[in-house]
């Protein structure tokens, strides 16, 4: 009999390879079944797509294109515009599961999700033992790489089975081809929703989606700026697990334990650590490599006990409510919806990691009123399809009373139904997921709690519109009734007694008695070379960036007085953050980035007064609507426009 | 019936002045009229029927319905003035078609049409046939040893008897019954009997009840037309006739015999030419539904709320109707005339209707 060595295990050990791994993992890897695995194959080769593009500043332009046989096999192909890939990270980055460069970086990123490029590759081998294709060019006046990989599933590396160079028309970028099998008559839906949603949070991203039929879809790109790039930071001491307290320590060039504090971490001044050292009773002098594990626990539990500043919050990259305004109005085009609110908070943070939500909903127009509401989640700019129930946005959404809003909800709790689309984006330097196949959001307070106050903004804004939608009407009522029916009613009585027409002017400022706002927006079109100056917008880049969209908005507010008497107001027009203020008539009292405000005295009755501004920096259709605010004169009196509230 | 058009078109251009000089005061134009519902009939001692009490509704321009309702009667007014100079009429279908060519002041169903020229009559104490609008539909039938001198169109006054002239569906009452139309020769019957489904009128008829019980037969046709509760009050009056009225046992019948009795709430402001104070319910009622123990059925939601309805109606406040309306609400139960059917075809002639008009006090036996 043999006896089996330790050697024997080890080999053993060493069997136990990539493919086996990926098979006991393959439900939490998103290849549970041939639905998801289709779904996540896009999803893994779309968001490095949009990473590739994203680093080196090219607006992203991704092609994706999925042919069916019968067999139940996919060849999916998906190709960026991005930089491409030097010959000799190929292998690695399509062939060897875990390779990537930012695992222990602290940032918002897409590559969070998943496990990467190069598991579609294994499933694809696994599953059809058929090898996939890449090529590649990095420069433009070179020609393509054409490389055909297997993985060697034992040793977790890539074979390169064949390699060439070939002519590629694109100046730069890559595209891989990879057969798997997998349930494209389910997953098409889910395919699609990714697709169109990512588009959505990714407002600067052009997507074409080739179905097996030929039938294309396109997902234009409404925004012509990248993404702010995230920011990378050092972890914050409250987020930091015991295990990689110690690791970071071993690699740090500090060698005292207060320069190590204040060196690797974020917060952390000299009053803090000294507080850290103080609470963990350790000597600030302590060199962090020699430090024992007891001493590191110590630290640790010394970090939750001390108060230690929020982190930075620049790392993060929000996508901003004017570009999920114009991205949703922009796919829902076909729904034609009433009207789009955003919202969006200031960033925050939970345990030591900095997030920052943001809302937009989509009301009435052809969405279904007798269904629940659609719920789009996203994370860090990724869609979020699955598990819907176990997510911190569901739950927020269900606490909150929406009947008031104009959508049912049985008891005021639970999912609301009704005509509404809910988009709920998290971005974060770590977003906490429930499980590995980081599809659910975590139940963290600070979230929820975020959430649930960035909804609330857009209830509001909904119950606003709501209202001004009655209002409007009774509008609409009051004016038919002065101007088609009681000119009618004088004509058809004067003819009748053959007596003179009488005036209407008096009665008519007794039937309204009301100061009545209305407002008209356009838009004009104007070639480059006619913007005197080149627009200038913050929006998204800290620099300031020349942006000549070659739109501007025109709004007219019109103000009647129908009161007998002659009225004063203060009237409020906000205007987004974004816009550039160009000619305002009459003369403003006030322009801040928020709001312009006219003083309008003396308003004689019968009296009319027309206000026109204009607004550059904008695309056609970001500003659809003038919120107008009063003050100086009693709300009730005005049709048109609501109280001011302040600032 | 007027037949000095002048006082009509004075009338009418008070309306039209009305409104014309609240727009010269520079005031909102508004037209008031009483409120024609249930809340608003009084019992009118001196007439002896139910007319509008002093509540009143503005229909004013400061609301866009009021608006509406303004500009419509302007159109109505004057297609009304037109009709008069040009010596035409027309049904009141006919006006509401006409008003398709009114622009935005149309009506959208023919009851709006209809109210309205009942709100112009309220409002100028006219009637419908002064402002030369007829109804579409008939009057209801006629049979009995009576004889009806009628003016027909070819300005020939003809005689009908109203057993021997007519066929079995009997003499057809014109929607114009007054005197210029048709006077009563002779009437030779005991009282008149008003029937509401036609099916019980035929079986009395077939049954000869009009002479063996010498009475007049009168088919209401459900709801009675104008013409016929003033066809029945003129006969009343002119030939000291009593009137009964023979109904099925559900709420709408009742109202059918307050129409006939009391007056009706829409036509309130006309109840002294319509209404026959005299009337007496004869049956069906509920009680006959014990008494003689008739198929049924049960009362439907409808029938129950209108059931309650008529209980705080103020013409049904007499202890009579308080009595049967709550007992047909303990009941749960509806009944039809033809119901008697259940003891034969002539239960009805020989045994029901003798013992009611006995139990009344009708004939004496």
């Amino acid at each position: 009999m043999n006896k089996i060595t330790a050697h024997d295990l080890a080999k053993k050990q060493k069997e136990i390879s990539v493919a086996e791994f990926f098979e006991r993992n393959k439900h939490i890897l998103g290849f549970g079944n041939q639905t998801r695995a289709l779904v996540t194959s896009v999803k893994e080769g779309v968001d490095n797509c949009l990473d590739a593009c994203e680093e080196v500043n090219i607006l992203p332009e991704i092609y994706v294109e999925i042919n069916n046989h019968e067999d139940g096999e996919c060849k999916l192909i998906i190709e960026d515009n991005g930089p491409g890939i030097v010959k000799s990270q190929i292998k690695h980055i399509f062939g060897r599961l875990l390779y990537g460069s930012r695992f222990h970086s602290v940032r918002q990123s897409r590559g969070q999700q998943g496990i990467g490029i190069s598991a579609v590759v294994l499933y694809g081998q696994l599953t059809t033992g058929k090898h996939a294709k890449v090529i590649s060019k990095i420069q433009e006046d070179r020609p393509a790489v054409i490389m055909e990989l297997a993985i060697d599933t034992n040793k977790n590396r890539a074979e390169i089975i064949s390699r060439d160079i070939i002519h590629w028309e694109k100046p730069s970028g890559t595209r891989i081809e990879v057969s798997i099998i997998a349930d494209y008559k389910r997953g098409k839906r889910f395919v699609y929703e990714y697709l169109q949603s990512t588009s959505i949070v990714n407002p600067h991203a052009q997507i074409t989606f080739k179905e097996p039929d030929g039938t294309k879809h396109f997902f234009e790109r409404t925004s012509e700026l990248l993404p702010r790039r995230s920011v990378e930071i050092k972890p914050h001491p409250y987020g930091v697990e015991l295990g990689t307290l110690i690791k970071i320590a071993k690699q740090t060039n500090s060698r005292k334990l207060s320069a190590f504090l204040k060196n690797e971490f974020t917060s952390m001044g000299d009053r803090t650590a000294n507080a850290v050292c103080e609470k963990a009773q350790l000597e600030k002098h302590l060199n962090p490599k020699d430090m024992t594990r007891e001493q590191f626990l110590s630290l640790h539990k010394a970090f939750k006990k001390v108060k230690i500043m929020a982190p930075p919050t620049d790392c993060l990259s929000p996508i901003g409510e004017t570009l999920i305004k114009r991205s949703l109005k922009h796919e829902t085009k076909e729904i034609s919806p009433e009207f789009i609110v955003t919202a969006s908070r200031p960033p925050s943070a939970y345990t030591g990691s900095p997030f920052q939500v943001e809302v937009g909903l989509v009301y009435g127009g052809n969405i279904p009123t007798d269904a629940n509401v659609k719920i789009m989640r996203f994370a860090n700019r990724v869609p979020l399809l699955y598990q819907q129930g176990g997510c911190v946005i569901t739950s927020a959404i269900s606490s909150i009373d929406w009947r008031r809003y104009g959508l049912d909800q049985k008891s005021g709790k639970g999912m609301p139904s009704g005509p509404a689309i809910f988009l709920v984006h998290v971005s974060s330097t770590l977003i906490p997921f429930t499980s590995e196949s980081k599809e659910a959001i975590a139940d963290i307070p600070e979230i929820e709690n975020e959430i649930k106050l960035a909804l609330r903004i857009c209830a509001r804004k909904v119950q606003h519109h709501i209202h001004k939608k009655v209002k409007r009407e009774k509008t609409r009522e009051k004016f038919e009734l002065i101007t088609r029916i009681l000119p009618e009613i004088a004509k058809k009585s004067s003819k009748m007694l053959n007596k003179p027409l009488p005036s209407l002017d008096s009665v008519i400022t007794k039937i309204m008695d009301v100061v009545w706002i209305e407002d008209l927006i356009e838009y004009e079109k104007i070639s480059k070379k006619d913007v005197e100056k080149p627009v200038q917008t913050t929006l998204i880049d800290n620099s300031l960036k020349q942006h000549g969209d070659g739109t501007i908005t025109k709004s007219k507010i019109i103000v009647i007085n129908y009161k007998r008497t002659s009225q004063k107001l203060n009237l409020y027009v906000l205007i987004p953050k974004e816009a550039i203020v160009g000619t305002v008539n009459p003369k403003p009292s006030k322009i801040n980035y928020n709001f312009i405000k006219w003083n309008l005295d003396a308003i004689p009755s019968s009296g009319k007064i027309d206000i026109n501004f204009e607004l550059a920096g904008l695309k056609e259709g970001d500003f659809d609507e003038n919120d107008i605010y009063i003050e100086n004169i009693n709300p009730t009196y005005v049709i048109g426009a609501d109280k001011w509230e302040g600032e | 019936m007027r037949n000095n058009y002048e006082d009509v078109i004075k009338k009418i251009d008070l309306v039209a002045l009305k409104v014309y000089n609240d727009l010269e005061k520079t005031e909102i134009p508004y037209i008031q009229l009483p409120t024609r519902s249930k809340s608003n009939i009084e019992f009118n001692e001196k007439l002896n029927v139910w007319k509008y009490g002093k509540s009143m509704i503005q229909r004013s321009a400061k609301s866009l319905d009021g608006a509406y309702m303004l500009l419509r009667t302007m159109y109505m007014v004057d297609f009304i003035k037109e009709m008069i100079k040009i010596k035409k009429s027309s049904t009141l279908r006919e006006m509401y078609y006409i008003s398709e060519g009114w622009d935005f002041a149309k009506f959208h169903s023919q009851n709006e049409s209809n109210l309205l020229a009942e709100d112009l009559e309220v409002i100028t104490s006219c009637m419908r046939e002064d402002f030369k609008l007829r109804p579409e539909e008939d009057g209801a039938r006629v049979i009995g040893n009576i004889i009806i001198e009628e003016m027909t169109r070819n300005n020939n006054k003809k005689k009908i008897h109203c057993q021997d002239d007519v066929g079995d569906s009997g003499y057809s009452i014109p929607y114009n019954v007054e005197p210029e139309k048709i006077s009563f020769k002779s009437a030779d019957v005991d009282f008149i009997i008003a029937i509401e489904t036609g099916g019980m009128f035929d079986r009395l008829v077939e049954n000869r009840f009009d002479s063996s019980y010498r009475s007049l037969l009168v088919h209401l046709k459900g709801q009675p037309a104008r013409s016929t509760r003033r066809f029945i009050k003129r006969l009343s009056g002119e030939k000291n006739l009593p009137v009964v009225v023979f109904t099925d046992c559900d709420p709408w019948s009742y109202r059918i015999f307050a129409s006939i009795a009391y007056g009706a709430i829409k036509t309130a402001h006309i109840s002294e030419y319509l209404a026959t104070p005299s009337s007496q319910y004869l049956g069906v009622t509920p009680s006959d539904i014990e008494n003689y123990d008739l198929p049924t059925d049960k009362l439907t939601r409808e029938d129950v709320k209108s059931l309650k309805s008529e209980l705080s109606d103020p013409r049904f406040q007499d202890s009579f109707w308080k009595n049967e309306i709550k007992l047909q609400l303990k009941l749960g139960k509806k009944s039809e005339q033809q119901a008697l059917a259940k003891y034969g075809l002539d239960y009805v002639t020989d045994t029901y209707l003798p013992e009611k008009l006995t139990e009344i006090g009708m004939i004496k036996r």
